[in-house]
């Protein structure tokens, strides 16, 4: 049951970590956005809503990724400003601090409580109440989360997991490592010696022709 | 090479074109961060090999790693080979035996396939076919039970 391969983790806070699969996951989602200054040929990259001619006009809306606002805000806000999506404004907090444990969090996108701790990063007055409101949805599904992990053996949890988010779907996993090494333990199989899951899915791949 | 004439465009007077550098600028950094995490997490699923696969990598799986993996992969062996030898006394710990800890010296394994002769401490070899079962010392079968070559059978 001890796996030797520990992948970086995702950041906390309003870090990320730079060479986290699941950070760079995260940081590819949408955010609406601004052009704040007439853009010059960058049109061919941000999209056909921008315009027809070679540069952006000010103003026009954009969809662009975490990363690309990250890098282009600066607190002079010259080139981009930046909205909030919709799960993080003020109607979608109400049905948060309401009841959060029966909103589905994959479908609002799949890395909420991530994408919601680097929206911080940018000066918003609503900052305060978006980082309560994501404390506050976490704890209340925290419960749930933890009681489904531990007491699900052996059964098919891809209705309970289907609405969890990312950071979510971790911690379930978690749980249900713990529960499957504890009962591996009580039927006396923890001293067995296994194949390690590395090994056997290399097993399983066929690889390529060597010859070709 | 665009982001470059830009960026002596940008030097000589045009200032609205500091964008489209930032931009690009951004598009580096990020390609140059996907690349980076790509080949850190190759290591080390590379690294997890060693531990519980053993020294010696089957060929299908090196001929997947490029030179420098290999490279990398020698070093972390000897480096490894190293500390285990200054640990324990003085013939050295093998830290990568026992992960689990042992019950008993002798173990009872079962061939999950056509492995070919194997010899143990005493001088007896042993043909490994599919679906044979023998009583071995465990130390001297733990790296094929991990390996999928045996199977550990618990009485």
């Amino acid at each position: 049951m001890c796996e030797a391969y520990f992948p970086v983790d995702s950041g906390l806070g309003l870090e990320e970590n730079f060479l986290s699969l699941d950070d760079i996951l995260m940081s590819q989602e949408k955010l609406p956005g601004r052009a704040e200054s007439a853009l010059p040929r960058l049109a061919f990259a941000l999209g056909p809503a921008a315009g027809t001619g070679d540069s952006i006009p000010e103003g026009s809306k954009l969809e662009i990724p975490l990363w690309l606002a990250k890098g282009l805000h600066d607190s002079k806000r010259r080139i981009i400003s930046v909205e909030l999506p919709k799960i993080y404004k003020e109607a979608w907090r109400t049905v948060f601090s309401a009841d959060a444990s029966v909103v589905d969090l994959h479908k609002m996108g799949p890395y909420y409580y991530g994408f919601g701790s680097q929206l911080l990063n940018f000066d918003n007055p609503e900052n305060p109440e978006i980082a309560q409101t994501i404390l506050q949805t976490f704890i209340s599904r925290f419960r749930g989360i933890m009681d489904s992990s531990q007491n699900a053996y052996n059964e098919d949890t891809s209705a309970l997991v289907a609405r969890l988010d990312e950071l979510e779907r971790a911690l379930f996993r978690a749980g249900q490592k713990g529960l499957n090494d504890f009962q591996c333990w009580e039927k006396g199989q923890a001293s067995q010696i296994t194949v390690s899951s590395l090994v056997q899915n290399y097993g399983k791949r066929k690889f390529a022709d060597m010859d070709g | 090479e665009r982001n470059q004439a830009d960026v002596s465009e940008a030097k000589s007077g045009r200032t609205d074109l500091i964008f489209l550098i930032r931009f690009r600028h951004c598009c580096l950094l990020r390609n140059q961060r996907c690349l980076l995490a790509y080949l850190y997490d190759r290591l080390l699923r590379i690294r997890a090999l060693r531990w519980e696969y053993g020294s010696v990598l089957p060929s299908t799986i090196q001929f997947h790693m490029s030179a420098e993996e290999v490279e990398w992969f020698n070093q972390y062996k000897k480096s490894l080979a190293t500390y285990m030898r200054s640990v324990g006394g003085e013939e050295g710990l093998d830290l990568t035996q026992d992960i689990k800890p042992p019950k008993s010296l002798y173990i009872e394994v079962r061939c999950l396939r056509d492995y070919g002769e194997f010899e143990i401490d005493d001088g007896t070899t042993i043909l490994l076919k599919k679906n044979s079962q023998h009583f071995l010392p465990r130390w001297k079968c733990e790296q094929l039970i991990r390996q999928g070559v045996l199977e550990h059978i618990l009485s």
